[in-house]
């Protein structure tokens, strides 16, 4: 063989040793970082610098760090690690960068204020985003909203609720239920109705998937713990009138309390327990809901990962 | 006299266009545009402020970079390499090269941005799906991006007067970063007393201010520009642009071409 | 009138970073040339020819004296539209076609349009590169460059044309044409002053040469008067193996190469020489005086006189009272 096909030869295999040897490290680095990756995401903490560093393009540098903050959240909630305390900076960073940038008000409140493994479990930053929020869009009606939401869903102070709603229902553009839960705030605050009312405003003024997803699990938690608190005064009235418990649901429709077979939002039947409670037929699918459970346990979790079923927490 | 400077006008512009770096960048600044898109469906709701936030960025960081390679390649280098010897033994005057320069540089980099703004409508259209009022004042930064580019030209070729073309690169580059801080050094400088503050503010005021001309967050939230503010900064543009263009003139009028 | 006018025309630089020192790149230099003359530059590189152009050019700005051109300063407008310029080592726009160049130049010369485009067409025949007109200057070769470059000092057909090493990267062939041209630029009645330093190109062009050494000009001559004469000396070549004693013995400076042989001797010893030959049955080949060169006026020239070589320890300080062009 002459040199030049020596050398050719050499060459060539030198090449496509070397490319998949690279390859190879590239792939073991990518592990390695795996593990840091969320630290990552963060860069830098500090807005002033990094609106310096933009040399004016905020805009732009905004929506970067937004979509970091989103992806953020998704790969946590993916890995189950029930960890987003990068989450409060990133969002902070973004509004900072651009306080006009509403969606990541929209994301702050449903996801900030949220026990892991839901949110990040600080509703303080939570309440303080949406306030800056409307510092800096006092005219945005879905950041009073989502302050009022905050107030209810996870501080349960009502009279701030109503406050924020009210506030937003003046505004000139406004959600036509903003009036409406103002109102419902001071009498009706803890009842079914309202909760609904404030989720499906959710659901209805967002395109975000994550967050219309929620509120779809929330809506359908608060119609079985609806639906079991009525069947469980079903029940009481039952005993009631005829001074025992029912053996089964269809004793009570027999005596006429209901009528056709009660099913769960997931197509299954609820159970009636011998002390007279209703119960779920399987809780680990209805997320959220706070009636129906076995004593003591806790309201089940979405998996947002390949594990199998949410695992009971332990507080 | 006029004619000649037309002439050179023209001829950088073509010697440009021909040279394939600027392909390459406006292909580039395109794709940016496109990629816009596909950023705007990870957030959804935003698109339109993606699209304007990225569009806008790449047209105005695309431009100053071609700005700068294409004018240190076409005047630098132009001196460096002694192309200049045998146009300057014509009558030709070296004022009228330094102006016929900039003239077909800032033409160049206008066609250029014409070019990259219609990827950005082309996405704007695309993710939007119609154009709205709104839409009217990314014009209005485009305008504003234009005026930066006079002030970058104006500037490369002041360096290039005196400078390789290297070191011309650098300057020019430098001077727009510093340029986009100009508002922070004001603000520094006001604040600050005594011999430091006087070097503040000469400092502040005779870097190029281009974050005036900035616009770009304003319009993708859809905001207006006021009629006020596209007024002075064209006349701060023109005046900043004579300045440096003036002092290029001066300098390359001493200079000894090696 | 004279076509150019250099009085007392001086450059010097200021080099080093800290304490400049001044490095003087030409001396005061008188230089007179009529119109119509071919004048040629002789002397090394870094002698100061480029120099001397760049200042005649107005690329570079003289440390004192002045020239004048056709009767005006040099910073004239009117002047550079009756001068071409062909520069060492021509570079050119990469992206433009040697036509599209051409009529670029001829634009900012002011030529008009009417006949322009012709012209073009002529000076690119004239220059052989008719074929390749349209071909982007970045694929030219060297050779192709300089043609380029002479067809760019010439197309606006100026009076006064200044060469600057015009048979530089150009094959024989190349070299022959440029010859030819500057023939034809003398036939029309222009001025050429070429700087080079193949000597052979001088004799056989130029009305005049001066020779240029370290700055300073060292003297002036018409080829005509230095290559005419003898030097006294006459040349025999004769067949031979050894040099005859009696030859040496006349002062006969010889050499021998293969079966011939070669002697310089004074031209009074002519007749004794040719009779030892006799003696010694050698056969002549060839006896001729002994003629002028160019190459040994330019090699005198070139050599440094005692006052200059002071000058060149020294290094810094003021030049040496202008030296004017010596005579042959």
């Amino acid at each position: 063989m002459s040199a030049t096909r020596r050398v050719n030869l050499v060459a060539t295999f030198g090449l496509l040793l070397s490319m998949a040897g690279a390859m190879a490290t590239l792939a073991a680095i990518d592990h390695q970082r795996q593990a840091s990756v969320p630290q990552e995401a963060l860069y830098l903490r500090s807005s002033k610098v990094l609106r310096r560093l933009s040399l004016g393009y905020t805009g732009l540098l905004a929506d970067v760090y937004w979509t970091r903050a989103v992806q953020y959240f998704g790969t946590q909630h993916h890995n189950g690690s029930g960890d987003f305390r990068l989450l409060a900076p990133l969002l902070e960073v973004t509004t900072e960068l651009d306080p006009r940038l509403l969606p990541a008000y929209q994301f702050g409140a449903n996801f900030l204020a949220p026990q892991p493994p839901n949110g990040a479990g600080q509703p303080g930053a939570a309440l303080s985003l949406m306030k800056y929020g409307i510092e800096h869009n006092p005219d945005q009606w879905r950041l009073y909203y989502n302050l009022g939401f905050l107030y209810y869903t996870e501080l349960k102070d009502y009279a701030g609720a109503a406050d924020a709603f009210a506030r937003g229902a003046k505004l000139p553009v406004t959600n036509e239920f903003m009036p409406i839960l103002a109102a419902r705030m001071a009498q009706h605050a803890g009842e079914f109705d309202t909760a609904r009312m404030l989720w499906f405003t959710t659901y209805q003024s967002s395109k975000e998937p994550q967050i219309r997803q929620n509120a779809v699990e929330h809506l359908l938690a608060l119609q079985v713990d609806e639906e079991v608190t009525r069947l469980e005064q079903v029940v009481g009235q039952y005993r009631q009138r005829t001074g025992r418990l029912p053996i089964a649901l269809t004793d009570l429709e027999h005596a006429g309390f209901i009528h056709g077979p009660q099913n769960d939002p997931k197509g299954h039947p609820y159970q009636l327990m011998p002390d007279g409670r209703i119960e779920v037929q399987h809780p680990p699918e209805l997320y959220f809901i706070t009636k129906g459970l076995p004593p003591g346990a806790t309201p089940p979790q979405p998996p947002r990962a390949a594990p199998p079923a949410a695992k009971p927490d332990s507080k | 006299m006029n004619s000649r400077i037309g002439h050179i006008a023209f001829n950088t512009f073509r010697e440009a266009v021909r040279d394939r770096v600027l392909y390459n960048l406006i292909a580039f600044a395109l794709l940016l545009s496109g990629a816009a898109i596909l950023v705007g469906e990870i957030s959804i709701d935003i698109e339109r402020l993606v699209v304007v936030n990225l569009g806008l960025t790449a047209v105005s960081l695309f431009g100053v970079l071609i700005a700068i390679f294409i004018g240190i390649g076409l005047v630098s280098k132009e001196i460096d390499k002694r192309t200049l010897y045998t146009v300057l033994s014509r009558p030709v005057r070296r004022w009228e090269f330094v102006v016929g320069k900039f003239f077909g540089l800032t033409g160049t980099l206008v066609v250029n941005t014409f070019f990259m703004a219609l990827g950005v409508f082309l996405a704007l259209l695309y993710v939007a799906h119609k154009f709205e009022k709104m839409d009217l004042w990314v014009l209005g930064a485009l305008y504003f991006i234009v005026l930066q580019f006079l002030i970058v030209c104006a500037l490369a070729l002041f360096f290039s007067s005196f400078s390789t073309p290297l070191m011309s690169a650098v300057f020019t580059f430098a001077l727009f970063v510093i340029g986009n801080l100009a508002e922070d050094l004001r603000g520094f400088a006001r604040i600050t007393h005594g011999t430091e503050g006087w070097l503040a503010s000469a400092i502040a005021y005779l870097v190029p201010n281009f974050s005036a001309l900035n616009v770009v967050s304003q319009v993708a939230h859809g905001d207006s520009i006021p009629g006020r503010l596209i007024f002075y900064n064209t006349l701060y543009a023109l005046l900043y642009s004579a300045m440096a263009i003036a002092a290029a003139v001066l300098i390359f009028q001493r200079r000894n071409l090696k | 009138m004279a076509a150019i006018e250099i009085l007392d025309l001086e450059k010097s630089y200021l080099v080093g970073f800290w304490r400049k020192r001044p490095k003087i790149a030409l001396r005061p230099l008188c230089l007179s040339i009529e119109e119509g003359e071919v004048f040629g530059f002789l002397g090394p590189n870094g002698a100061g020819k480029t120099t001397t152009l760049k200042l005649l050019m107005g690329l570079v700005f003289p440390t004192a004296g002045s020239a004048r051109i056709l009767g005006r300063e040099m910073d004239d407008s009117w002047v550079k539209s009756q001068v071409g310029f062909l520069p060492e080592q021509p570079y050119f726009y990469d992206h433009l076609s040697a036509r599209e160049l051409l009529n670029y130049y001829g634009r900012l010369s002011g030529m008009p349009a009417k006949g322009r485009s012709a012209r073009v067409e002529e000076m690119l025949g004239r220059v052989g590169l008719s074929d390749s007109a349209g071909v982007q200057l970045r694929k030219f070769s060297k050779g192709m460059l300089q043609r380029v470059g002479l067809a760019q000092a010439i197309l606006h057909n100026p009076r006064v044309v200044f060469l600057d090493e015009p048979m530089s990267g150009l094959d024989p062939m190349g070299r022959r044409e440029v010859r030819d041209l500057i023939q034809q630029l003398r036939h029309e009645g222009k001025t050429v002053f070429f700087s080079t330093h193949i000597l052979s190109d001088a004799e056989a062009l130029c009305d005049r040469v001066g020779v240029i050494h370290q700055g300073e000009l060292r003297g002036v001559g018409a080829v005509a008067d230095l290559t005419s004469g003898t030097k006294g000396t006459i040349e025999i070549i004769f067949y031979a193996q050894h040099v005859p004693a009696a030859l040496t013995g006349l002062g006969a400076d010889a050499s021998v190469s293969g079966t011939m042989v070669n002697a310089v001797l004074p031209e009074e010893h002519q007749e004794a020489a040719l009779e030892v030959l006799r003696r010694e049955r050698m056969k002549l080949i060839s006896l001729a005086p002994v003629r002028n060169s160019l190459e040994e006026y330019y090699i005198q020239k070139l050599r440094p006189t005692d006052a200059l070589q002071a000058d060149s320890d020294q290094e810094s300080g003021r030049p040496e009272q202008s030296r004017k062009g010596a005579g042959a």
